[in-house]
């Protein structure tokens, strides 16, 4: 069996800590970049216009309807093949452009679904005010989509905390990443226990604050 | 200006279809300033529909809703100028959750008839002293009881200072302890003067309060006339069936 889960713990805890910072920097990118793009594409997925439905709709289907992993290899071995001029690139922004994209998706409807819950009653009562389209929805539908919006970007940063996992394969320095760097030292079985709990901890505490953060947002209703 | 003999609104041909649903089917009334006009008719008529194509919350699938001698088109952008003249209470209140009593009524003055803010609350705190909501300036509309909510929102209404105001059934979501409170409060706005079109199944209310009574059925105007001609000598057939039903 060899060493100890903690005797390794304490030897390489700066690799295991440069990589959760590697993840969490990752998943924040994704999920920041992505709620900008992912709010473009749902007043796209909320128009009218069935053209720019019709894109949004697709794009939003592929995304979600794909696995990361086939994304991110597209993106690190189809997007320089593609277009040569791109191959200086470091390659770690493709991964990160699959992750963004990802995200955007995911978020795209978790914002259309925000909206949408919010009573139709609500834009008939602003715009029968005399209300413009654009003050109904930044003064009246959107204050109360963000207390549905809020939550569940806080779901996405945390499932994108996990999904981050696959950029190692991509030699990504992230948490998923230590395994490959610990495993070139004959530790096989060690680091995947202590990456496991390392996830598990992140995990339960941003779960543990999403839920106070939705108690907080609900009980103004 | 519109005098006496101008209608107010008037609407020219109104049909409404909604996919195959045919729901309104020609309907060309007119409606004068000051007027109380009361709208009855069974469930499913298309009352709330012609109400809600009087500021085009429903787009007519055709025919025309003519305000203050303009036609309204969904498509200008003086549409908005013209809501803004046109106060609308729903059913279900449709309050601003997300903001406090005084807010509710401020926010579109402020925001689209550009009212300094301390004139709007000054205002704002006339209208609730007027129904008897002052003390409940600053609080959340989720303390409110349905009654309270609905004088809210009458009031939010008023602020905008219309030409007339539409009512689709306003009570008919309230507990009957709070039904009274609400009616007095549309009784004295029509005794003051202004112009009201009210969707209503208080048919006791409607008798007193109108001018002119409405039987909307089966999206037209089935039989329309002064309170005392409709619920004393109604000569439709399907009038004196309704009745007979709902008195
Ligand atoms: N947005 C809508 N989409 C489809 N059907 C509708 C819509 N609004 C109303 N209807 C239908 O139109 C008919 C008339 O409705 P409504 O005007 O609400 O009647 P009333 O207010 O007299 O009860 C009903 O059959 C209703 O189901
Ligand atoms: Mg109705």
């Amino acid at each position: 069996m060899g060493e100890s889960i903690f005797s390794v713990l304490y030897k390489y805890w700066p690799i295991f800590l440069r990589g959760l910072l590697g993840t969490l920097e990752y998943a924040s990118i994704a999920v920041a970049i992505g709620t900008v793009l992912g709010a473009l594409i749902a007043v796209l997925r909320l128009s009218k216009n069935k053209v720019l439905y019709g894109i949004s709709s697709v794009y939003v289907n592929v995304l979600r309807g794909t696995p990361l992993l086939v994304q991110m290899y597209i993106a690190y071995f189809f997007i320089p093949m593609a277009i040569p001029a791109l191959n200086s690139i470091d390659k770690v922004y493709y991964v990160m452009l699959a992750l963004i994209l990802n995200s955007s998706a995911y978020v795209a409807e978790i914002i259309r679904g925000g909206i949408n819950s919010v009573d139709k009653g609500q834009t008939e009562a602003a715009r029968s005010l005399g209300m413009t389209a654009s003050h109904t929805m930044f003064r009246i539908v959107f204050p109360q989509a963000i207390k549905n919006i809020l939550p569940s970007l806080g779901n996405e940063y945390i499932a994108m905390i996990k999904e981050t996992s696959l950029a190692g394969t991509f030699m990504l320095y992230e948490l998923m990443y230590t395994r490959t760097l610990l495993a070139n030292k004959f530790l096989v079985w060690q680091p995947l226990f202590i990456i496991a709990g390392i996830y598990l901890i992140v995990t339960l505490v941003l779960s543990a604050i999403v839920k106070k953060m939705e108690r907080k947002l609900s009980v103004s209703d | 200006m519109i005098d006496d003999k101008t209608p107010l609104i008037e609407t020219v041909d109104l049909h409404k279809d909604f996919g195959q649903l045919k729901v309104l089917k020609g309907i060309s009334e007119k409606i004068y300033k000051g007027e109380v006009v009361t709208i009855i008719g069974p469930s499913g008529g298309g009352k709330s529909t012609f109400l809600r194509c009087l500021n085009l919350l429903e787009i007519p699938t055709s025919g025309k809703v003519i305000f203050e001698s303009e036609e309204l088109d969904a498509k200008a952008t003086d549409l908005n100028r013209h809501r803004q003249k046109i106060g609308m209470v729903f059913q279900l209140f449709n309050v601003f959750p997300h903001l406090k009593v005084i807010d509710n009524i401020t926010l579109a003055p402020i925001l689209e008839k550009k009212i300094p803010k301390e004139q709007a609350e000054a205002k704002a705190m006339e209208l609730l002293k007027m129904v008897g909501l002052e003390d409940k300036a600053q609080e959340y509309p989720r303390k409110l009881s349905g009654g309270q909510k609905q004088r809210l929102a009458i009031v939010r209404a008023l602020a905008m200072e219309p030409d007339v105001m539409l009512f689709d059934e306003p009570t008919s979501a309230l507990d009957p302890e709070m039904v009274k409170g609400v009616l007095e409060v549309i009784q004295n706005l029509a005794e003051s003067g202004m112009t009201c079109v009210i969707v209503t199944h208080e048919m006791g209310f409607a008798k007193k309060i109108s001018d002119r009574v409405l039987f909307i059925d089966d999206g037209i105007v089935a039989e329309s006339g002064t309170p005392e001609e409709l619920f004393e000598h109604p000569k439709n057939p399907r009038t004196q069936e309704f009745l007979s039903q709902v008195l």
